[in-house]
């Protein structure tokens, strides 16, 4: 039985939360690193597309722009004025 | 700032001279939008000090999307309140950029509810770009956009919006559709889109045909550039007439086709067909007399781009013609492709183009499994790497020294 979607987004988010402040990943960072932990045969990328999915479209994570585009954990701006 | 108004000095210089001036327009904007005055105040700021005072935020978008808002504080709050946030949505604009004036006053009204009321129509990207709002209104103003139709565009590292020249609404030259592959590419492409997975930015641009009103050739890292196949169709009539009326079609057709491929003795127009590099400037110039051929589609190029990170580039032709009914077929097959490999090896940050030229397009034709062919060249010893042997005319690989 492959990864579950559901599974493969709290892996990313786990991998999101503890990097939080010190690496940012782009989709294909997670994505890459979820084939590397399952292999190919468990993991599909259109399964790690789907499981970036979740986390965005359930607010659990959000995108953000510094020069490319991320994803991380909502968060207050750090350009924003209190 | 003062009540009535600010004091523009250095600006007001841009009022001067016959054209449109974005500071009229501003000032005049600011009687029904208070943040126009603070806005004004920091552009003059910037200019006594010779340095900018927006700082680019990490917003990107409402719920679910990563793109269509691009984030902008003031590092001044304290001098310019109303442009503490001063965010940017882009808007998907409509193929062709055709609108009712019904819509237009639609898109106003809602800027004017949720943001400064200040657009630019349109922007480098084609899309409809709203200036200036706060963070608390990107969902509303989001929301009224979509009850009136209208979705975000692209931005940050995504299928940008695709935009297309007018084509066939209306005008003659256009060789395919570009408003229903621009729609279509959209379409097909909502995730990409929307959803942040490349390397970087990639922009699809549709032209109608080799003058390339959207400027794709430059611009566009996939350009879709309408052309024929057959012979250019001539109204022998219709030449004479331009003759008769005092045009030089010896010195102003002839003498500036890029191949020569043209002779006039006087009372014939002759064209080598074989000869034409389809550039357009016969027809621009007789349109009366000559139009693109019957047997129409579209070349496909690859890797153009502004310089951001490194220098522009201009994209190469990856299919020489696609039949204009199977354009979108081709492309989506294609750019699977294109989009897998990218992905797979693009650096972050790095265009398609500057992939292409990183690894080597005999390389990166190789990937895509697309054959060599002699158009992809654009002048000869162009590429070192790619061989063509006489007897079938296939390509074979070199050896690279
Ligand atoms: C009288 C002596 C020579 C003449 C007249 C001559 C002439 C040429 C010409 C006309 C080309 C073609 C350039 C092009 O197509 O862009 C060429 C290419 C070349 N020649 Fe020579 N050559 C001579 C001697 C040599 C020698 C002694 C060597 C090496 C030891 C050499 C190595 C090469 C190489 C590597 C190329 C490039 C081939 C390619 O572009 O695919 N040549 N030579
Ligand atoms: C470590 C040693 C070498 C390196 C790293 C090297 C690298 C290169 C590179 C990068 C090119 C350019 C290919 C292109 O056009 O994009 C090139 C071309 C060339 N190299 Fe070398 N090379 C080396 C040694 C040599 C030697 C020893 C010779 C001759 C005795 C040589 C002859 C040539 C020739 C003739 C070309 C031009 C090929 C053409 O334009 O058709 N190279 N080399
Ligand atoms: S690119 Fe060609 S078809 Fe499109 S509007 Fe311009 S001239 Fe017409
Ligand atoms: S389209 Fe351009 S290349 Fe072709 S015949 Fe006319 S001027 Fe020459």
């Amino acid at each position: 039985m492959a990864v579950t979607v559901e599974q493969l987004a709290e892996e990313m988010y786990e991998m999101i939360k503890e990097a939080m402040g010190k690496k940012s990943f782009k989709a294909t960072d997670l994505a890459k690193a979820m084939i590397a932990k399952y292999g190919e045969a468990e993991v599909s990328k259109d399964d790690c597309k789907h499981a970036i999915r979740v986390l965005i479209d359930t607010g659990r994570c959000v995108y953000s722009y510094f020069g490319g585009s991320y994803i991380t954990l909502p968060h207050k701006e750090g350009a924003a004025p209190d | 700032m003062a009540d009535e108004g600010v004091k523009t000095t250095l600006l007001d210089e841009l009022e001067k001279g016959p054209w449109p001036s974005f500071v009229k327009e501003i000032k005049k904007a600011s009687e029904t939008s208070p943040v126009c005055d603070d806005l004004l105040g920091q552009l003059e700021l910037s200019y006594e000090e010779k340095k900018g005072h927006w700082k680019h935020g990490g917003i990107v978008g409402v719920m679910g999307y990563g793109g269509g808002v691009i984030g902008r504080y003031s590092d001044v709050p304290e001098k310019f309140p109303n442009v503490a946030h001063f965010h940017t949505l882009r808007v998907n604009h409509p193929a062709g950029w055709f609108y009712t004036s019904d819509a237009l006053r639609t898109l106003c009204n809602i800027w004017e509810r949720h943001g400064s009321g200040l657009t630019n129509m349109h922007g480098s990207t084609g899309d409809i770009i709203f200036l200036g709002t706060k963070t608390d209104e990107l969902e509303p103003t989001f929301a009224d956009l979509t009850k009136a139709g209208f979705d975000l565009g692209g931005s940050g590292s995504v299928m940008r919006t695709p935009s297309c020249c007018v084509g066939q609404a209306r005008c003659e030259w256009a060789c395919y559709d570009t408003m229903k592959l621009c729609y279509e590419l959209t379409q097909t492409y909502q995730d990409e889109l929307h959803r942040p997975a490349f390397p970087y930015k990639y922009k699809f641009k549709c032209a109608g045909c080799p003058n390339d009103c959207v400027a794709s050739i430059a611009r566009s890292d996939c350009s879709i550039i309408g052309t024929w196949k057959d012979d250019i169709q001539q109204d022998d009539a219709a030449v004479a007439e331009y003759a008769a009326l005092g045009l030089d079609i010896q010195k102003d057709v002839c003498d500036n086709c890029p191949t020569k491929c043209m002779a006039w003795d006087g009372k014939k127009l002759t064209i080598d067909n074989h000869e034409c590099v389809r550039c357009m400037h016969c027809i621009n110039v007789m349109p009366k007399a000559l139009r693109p051929g019957k047997e129409r589609g579209a070349t496909i190029l690859i890797g153009a781009k502004a310089p951001i990170i490194q220098g522009a580039l201009l994209s190469s032709v990856l299919i020489p013609f696609v039949p204009a009914d199977e354009l979108l077929e081709t492309l989506k097959e294609l750019t699977g492709r294109i989009w897998e490999f990218w992905s797979e090896y693009g650096k972050n940050r790095e265009r398609v183009g500057e992939l292409i030229q990183r690894v080597g397009m005999a390389n990166f034709l190789d990937a895509i499994g697309l054959e060599p062919t002699p158009e992809m060249v654009a002048a000869p010893r162009d590429n070192p790497y790619i061989f063509f042997q006489k007897e079938d005319g296939k390509p074979k690989d070199g050896d690279g020294q």
